[in-house]
């Protein structure tokens, strides 16, 4: 619990001149960064510009080249997760460690120091509680962690660095999986750790979210601190995103294109996955024309994954019918899907889109190497092959050393890059696109929608799967809501309000 | 001081030439210890060794044709490996393998000049075909390849044993043998008198073959896309499971390969000491090649230099031939470890580093 707000004179956290090398990168060069009690600190850049690495040298997962870490004015020693903890740093990740099968009580007691080999449930229900009301960060102790929905287990994330004593909390991109009324509700929390002298990172892609809760900002950018500003009236979205980028960015511009015939329909698309046939998907009723964006909102786990991998071929639906630019689909597999004319850049992109072990040259060429002219009768043309895969890297910008590197070298950014740029070169008719500006920087959001813009008025369809308003209210024609596997809503992007489609999101209209 | 592990950018290729060498240059010295322990010199053991592998034209070519078969089975496990399809089945495969050749090298009605290709390609395809049931159990009921690989060659080795003991039996010998194969079968011999067979040559070519597809095909870019991320590959289009049972099948062929030379070129039948583990061995091989099909080579020469140069050390100095299968189990575990060095730098860390 933080204790002495009034002594606020010296910084609660200040790390100085910190170095991190990772062979030739310099992911952090002489980075100074300060924070005091009861600020909230946006920390703002693009990907690759040293936030995380920060972080991570700050929360104990990297041990800095140089450089020292004061807290409360006394020198850290940070060398693991478990000294950023004793020094009262708390992290909370984008992707949670919890444990599943526990309990909310449970999995706040992992890590505590026991008395003996008994657990002390009775003072931790105590403190939970306590941090529960104090916060309004209210949880069901006896719940299982596996049957929270995934703000609740933001939630507990907080609380359990809270529990251990946190006076420095770091948020890493807590936003990109809530709903506008759940991210309302964490922005309470923070401002109610705030004012109890609780000092807030806080790093994030959403420049409006940034501006709404932070005090102060700090811009990185290629290792270093490149701006600190305070977040007065004068912060416009448009001058943080030039100072991330280094230059100004531009709007996407949508022209109105007439919708044309209708490229891929799913008529009444029901999918149970599993040993116990589990609903995924119900009654999934969905056009996407010629010439049009459809959004697809939802919060994660609505059944999003699966509606783009029935239309990627990748699941097959158990009732249904789907339908590409007219010709039914029996038996869809992916190269089926690819073959009719549908290109897919899934969710994971890591893990189900690129080869991250192998070089660059082979995650792009995954969907395209069967094809003329890159191999005949099954022999690879390697000539080809490097041609393609160069221009491909000059086209899309995709910085690399060359198509040889392995391609989980490449930064997040780069990444999708890659998998946009073989994707288009399947020539589809539609595109299904599952949360592709999920952690990209500024300028490569800007560039992916550039890229949608033009399948767009090229007369193609793009069926865009996301978890953030901002750019579906940015890009799409038409925005559908799941809920629990069913499309509870179809809206048009220019009537309708992200506070609708955030109450359908929620559930509102599926009881 | 302390020290920590951290991720790689990317691995050096100068790695896939050094860490083996290193590997190899470890187990040789941790085994030094026993060698002293069994009361021999070290060097003077070292150096028989060396010699009853390479130390005349003799020795140097029963090496190499004791390493035809380890290169099949090494082989056979680095294409396997590197769809993710864990075959520890190319003993059974290459007893398949042995058994066909055997069977149709002794047959009467054939021309004699098919009798070779035929065998060449019967016993690439039993060890095909043995290789595809544990291929099956796991596309379609997600058996473990694992466990089904090994347990079948258990199933070959005392299915075989049976068929020598009784209707398979060679009438003129006392022992559990098939009768030999005609003169007809025979691999021709490369370098006369030595034992320098054909299957040694196809041993190599294979090698080369087997690299070209691996490296130069679509299949082999299919087979590396499953083994890596074979949900990447799905999403991309590549049928998986269907990569994954070819994958199999063609393991399973070269290991049958393997059987086929040492009854065609070497043993001329079959019995119960053809293969002295050469399908397991020939997960180390591979191990130690990295699942390169032209390191195999050198990879398969070595284990082969041990076992024809343990004898002659153990004639010299005393040291007991399962020196040799020490040798074999220490690199393995060395190379296991030098792996992680692909994967990880060590750092050492000096705990006073606070202005």
């Amino acid at each position: 619990m933080p204790t002495d707000v009034a002594s606020g004179k010296r910084p609660l956290l200040s790390m100085r001149g910190i170095e991190k090398r990772f062979g030739a990168l310099r992911a952090n060069a002489s980075v100074d960064l300060e924070l005091s009690s009861g600020e909230v600190l946006g920390l703002l850049g693009e990907n690759g510009a040293g936030k995380t690495t920060l972080m991570n040298v700050l929360f104990g997962m990297y041990s800095a080249d140089a450089g020292s870490i004061e807290i409360d004015g006394r020198p850290m020693n940070i060398a693991r997760p478990a000294d950023a903890l004793d020094a009262g740093v708390g992290m909370v990740h984008q992707h949670f460690h919890l444990v599943p099968r526990h309990s909310v009580l449970e999995n706040l007691m992992v890590g505590e120091p026991g008395r003996g080999l008994k657990l002390d449930a009775e003072s931790a229900l105590v403190r939970l509680r306590e941090i529960a009301s104090r916060y309004g960060l209210e949880l069901d102790p006896e719940t299982l962690v596996g049957d929270l929905t995934v703000g609740e287990q933001q939630r507990l994330e907080i609380v359990k660095a809270l529990f251990r004593g946190a006076r420095i909390l770091i948020l890493d991109e807590p936003t990109s999986v809530l709903t506008p009324q759940q991210t309302e509700s964490l922005f309470r929390a923070i401002r109610a750790m705030a004012t109890d002298g609780v000092g807030i990172i806080f790093i994030s892609h959403k420049l409006n979210e940034v501006i709404a809760i932070t005090d102060r900002l700090a811009v990185m950018r290629r290792g270093r601190v490149v701006a600190q500003v305070e977040n007065d009236a004068t912060l416009t979205r448009q001058k943080l995103a030039e100072l991330m980028c280094g230059h100004p960015i531009l709007p996407p511009e949508k022209r109105p294109t007439e919708s044309g015939r209708t490229l891929l329909k799913l008529a009444g698309i029901d999918v149970e996955l599993g040993p116990d046939h589990r609903r995924k998907l119900s009654e999934v009723t969905l056009d996407v024309h010629a010439g049009e964006i459809v959004g697809v909102a939802g919060v994660s786990g609505n059944g999003q994954r699966e509606l783009a991998e029935v239309v990627a071929g990748v699941i097959s639906p158990s009732h249904g019918a789907i339908e590409v630019d007219g010709q039914a689909v029996h038996a869809s597999t992916p190269r089926g899907m690819q073959r009719l004319g549908v290109a897919h850049i899934p969710e994971d992109r890591m893990g189900a889109g690129l080869l991250t072990t192998l070089p660059l040259t082979d995650s792009v060429m995954l969907p395209l190497a069967h094809k003329s002219p890159f191999s005949r009768f099954g022999w690879i043309n390697r000539k080809a092959v490097r041609k393609f895969v160069l221009e491909q890297i000059e086209k899309f910008d995709i910085r690399t050393e060359g198509p040889d590197v392995r391609t989980g070298t490449l930064s997040g950014g780069n990444l999708q890059k890659a998998l946009l740029a073989r994707e288009l070169a399947l020539d589809p008719l539609v595109l299904v696109a599952a949360q592709p500006t999920r952690g990209l920087d500024v300028a490569a959001v800007e560039f992916v929608h550039a890229q949608f813009l033009k399948l767009r008025a090229e007369g193609r369809g793009v069926l865009l799967i996301s978890e953030d308003l901002e750019e579906l209210f940015a890009i799409s024609d038409r925005i559908v809501v799941m809920y629990e596997g069913r499309i509870v809503g179809d809206l048009d992007a220019s009537v309708t309000t992200p506070a609708e489609v955030g109450l359908l999101m929620a559930g509102a209209k599926a009881a | 001081m302390q020290f920590r592990l951290e991720t790689r950018v990317r691995s050096p290729a100068w790695m896939n030439l050094v860490l083996p060498v290193a590997a190899v240059s470890i187990t040789l010295v941790i085994c030094s210890g026993l060698i002293a322990a069994a009361g021999a010199d070290v060097f003077a053991a070292y150096g028989a060794l060396f010699k009853g592998a390479f130390g005349n034209r003799f020795n140097f070519i029963e090496t190499l044709v004791k390493a035809a078969p380890l290169i099949f089975t090494g082989l056979a496990v680095a294409v396997a490996f590197r769809a993710k399809f864990w075959n520890i089945g190319a003993e059974g495969q290459l007893l398949a393998g042995a058994m066909a050749a055997a069977f149709i090298g002794a047959r009467e009605g054939l021309p004699a000049w098919s009798l070779v290709p035929l065998m060449i390609a019967g016993g690439a395809a039993a060890g095909g075909i043995w290789a595809s049931v544990p291929a099956l159990l796991k596309v379609r009921f997600k058996v473990d390849d694992v466990v089904a690989t090994l347990m079948l060659n258990f199933v070959m080795f005392y299915g075989m044993m049976a068929l020598l003991s009784g209707p398979w039996k060679d009438s003129l010998s006392g022992y559990p043998d098939s009768p030999d194969i005609r003169m007809d079968a025979e691999f021709p011999i490369l370098l006369e008198p030595t034992r320098l067979h054909l299957g040694v040559l196809l041993a190599g070519v294979g090698a080369l073959l087997v690299w070209l597809l691996m490296t130069r095909t679509t299949f082999g870019f299919a087979i590396r896309a499953v083994g890596e991320n074979a949900r990447a590959a799905a999403h991309g289009g590549i049928p998986v499971n269907r990569v994954v049972f070819f994958t199999a099948v063609l393991s399973g062929g070269l290991a049958g390969l393997a059987g086929v030379g040492e009854v065609a070129g070497l043993h001329f039948q079959v019995m119960a000491t053809l293969s002295p583990g050469y399908g397991y061995t020939g997960i180390v091989i591979a191990m130690l090649a990295r699942l390169n099909p032209i390191g195999v080579i050198p990879s398969a020469i070595f284990f082969a230099a041990i076992a024809t140069g343990a004898e002659t050390m153990s004639r010299a100095t005393g040291v007991p031939v399962f020196f040799a299968d020490v040798i074999q189990g220490a690199s393995l575990i060395c190379m296991l470890v030098a792996l992680l060095f692909t994967q990880y730098r060590v750092r050492v860390q000096t705990l006073a580093r606070n202005a």
